[in-house]
């Protein structure tokens, strides 16, 4: 408790590379909820102690691949109703997790617990930089309310750059 | 084994032919009886391979010609039945328990079961959802002249939890596979009943299917069908309205019009009460989280009669339970399930069914949350129904 500011926490936690089971990496984090305040995300610290694996290899190739599509990529429903992902939407799916890591941030407060249930939708617009950019609608899922809320985001990529949202707001009910 | 293919031409090939029969004990499969073997007519035998020799050594001694019709019997029975679905067979049809299942099919494999297994299972009537569907639960009970305990266990009370009805299935089949040969099961068997019901919230779940996979709740309609559907499990009268529900029908935990309001809800409560001396053991299936949940969602302390020394020691007992649960599932797969009472280690709800059946006076009664905690959440993918089903039997 820090009067007049709010509630910090000092977190231990264990990261599981989803992509690589037997790879965790240690990291300690400090967080911040702000006193009162609904519309001001927590502040966040975080240390990562070790490594974490290096991607540039599998980043290349998929930069590579979207950019020489000739259409814009469009999907829906990742994962389909029944779990599944097709393999070439794998990074996509990830993508969307870390879009969604950052609505979850910007939206959080000591009392919700959000996670990401499924894409629903996903467009991606060309650009005339060299980021990649794709349009989502994700459905994040929150524990307490049980409410599945549709989120619009936008997010930037580019293998030297990392990961960026410009924008994201709630999307319209009745999304689906 | 062989299959030989012979046309006997005298009256003393076709005696030397009955008598081979009958001391070898061979297989006739044309004629199917020995004294219809006649000259002039194919006769197809089957001869265990360790006589295979003998048998055409006796014919060439007796001049009768012969030729191998299938030279490999256990090749062609091989070929004509794949080991997976054999085995599924036997309990109903080739039924595929590692893929979801739409509602239909949902009742088409309920009467399966009975049918092929009838000398265990019977299906009966639970009640009617709102939308006039009927819900039925399987009793799977030994004949016995000795009234036995019974352990309930419903799935699908949450639309969008696939993983919580094929559970139900997953475990039908399984002790309906095993029961004959497993000492646990059969030992469970001779003095409890299970009843299980495999859909609880069959209108929400048929709505998952079909225009919004993420529907949780029941389909009924309110203010003046603007907005639809009640939480199931928050519609138990177990400290109804209190806590970790909302009065607006629009929201997802939205506990209905009073307790018991909906017919679902009606339809196993008066089950439950009109049996419950004789129910041990109270079980709810959902998804997700990996936990297993003992009583109680409304509060984090246990209620007024825990200052009675018997009931304090039931949910002792309780936790210990669930905990050994835990570690057996954990020793399978090495899946991580965390136990303890809802309110603590989840969120606080009030009005659910395994609150409610507590509260009546069951003595065990669990929520079990199933996979996972990762990745997928709500959208499990089929193919890890069979890990799951198997680390939570």
């Amino acid at each position: 408790d820090i009067d007049d500011v709010g509630h910090k926490y000092y977190l231990e936690l264990e990261l599981e590379d989803v992509l690589d089971k037997d790879r965790t990496v240690n990291c300690t984090a400090e967080v911040l909820y702000h006193l009162g305040s609904k519309t001001s995300a927590p502040d966040v610290q975080v240390t990562v102690q070790g490594e974490l694996r290096s991607t540039e290899e599998a980043d290349k190739e998929f930069y590579n691949r979207i950019r020489s599509l000739e259409k814009e990529l469009v999907a829906e429903n990742i994962p389909d109703s029944h779990g599944n992902v097709p393999p070439e939407l794998e990074p996509i799916h990830l993508l969307a997790w870390v879009a969604s890591g950052y609505v979850i941030w910007q939206n959080s407060t000591e009392n919700t617990k959000f996670h990401l249930a499924q894409v629903k939708h996903v467009k991606q617009v060309k650009r005339s930089d060299e980021d990649l950019q794709f349009d989502f609608v994700v459905l994040l899922h929150e524990m307490v309310s049980q409410e599945v809320l549709p989120w619009e985001v936008t997010l930037l990529w580019h293998p030297q750059h990392g990961a960026r949202v410009p924008q994201s707001c709630a999307a319209a009910a009745g999304s689906s | 084994d062989q299959v030989l293919h012979i046309v006997p031409e005298t009256i003393q090939q076709v005696q030397h032919l009955q008598l081979l029969c009958s001391t070898f004990m061979l297989d006739l499969w044309k004629p199917l009886l020995s004294e219809d073997i006649r000259a002039g007519e194919d006769l197809h035998v089957r001869v265990p391979a360790p006589l295979v020799q003998k048998v055409k050594d006796s014919l060439v001694q007796h001049m009768i010609s012969n030729r191998v019709l299938i030279p490999d019997v256990q090749k062609l029975v091989d070929q004509s039945m794949p080991r997976e679905r054999s085995s599924n067979r036997q309990v109903s049809g080739g039924y595929v328990y590692t893929e979801y299942h739409p509602m239909e099919e949902i009742y088409q494999w309920m009467t399966q079961i009975q049918k092929n297994n009838s000398e265990l299972v019977t299906q009966h009537v639970l009640g009617k959802t709102f939308e006039n569907r009927t819900m039925y639960y399987l009793q799977i009970s030994q004949p016995s002249n000795k009234t036995k305990k019974i352990i309930w266990m419903d799935c699908g009370i949450h639309a969008r939890e696939w993983i919580s009805p094929a559970f139900c299935q997953w475990f039908v089949k399984e002790i309906l596979q095993n029961y004959k040969t497993d000492p646990k099961i059969s030992r469970f068997l001779q003095n409890l009943d299970f009843y299980v019901l495999p859909v609880l919230n069959i209108d929400g779940y048929i709505y998952s299917w079909e225009k919004d996979r993420l529907w949780r709740k029941s389909r009924s309609p309110y203010e003046n069908g603007t907005c639809y559907g009640t939480d199931l499990n928050r519609n138990f009268n177990s400290s109804w309205g209190s806590v970790g529900v909302s009065f607006n029908c629009s929201s997802d935990v939205f506990c209905g019009s009073g307790p018991e309001s909906e017919p679902e809800t009606r339809a196993v409560a008066q089950f439950i009460k009109n049996k419950k001396s004789d129910i041990l053991c109270y079980l709810t299936i959902h998804s997700y989280g990996q936990l297993i949940l003992t009583p109680y969602g409304s509060t984090t302390k246990p209620p007024s009669t825990a200052t009675d020394a018997k009931a304090v020691l039931i949910l002792n007992f309780q936790m210990q339970v669930a905990k050994e649960a835990a570690a057996a599932l954990k020793g399978k797969y090495g899946t991580s399930y965390r136990v303890g009472s809802t309110a603590l280690i989840l969120y606080s709800n009030s009005g659910s069914s395994r609150d409610w059946a507590h509260t009546i006076g069951i003595p065990l009664s669990y929520t079990f949350e199933l996979r996972d905690t990762g990745t997928h959440r709500f959208v499990l993918p089929a193919d890890q129904i069979q890990p799951t089903c198997e680390e939570t039997m």
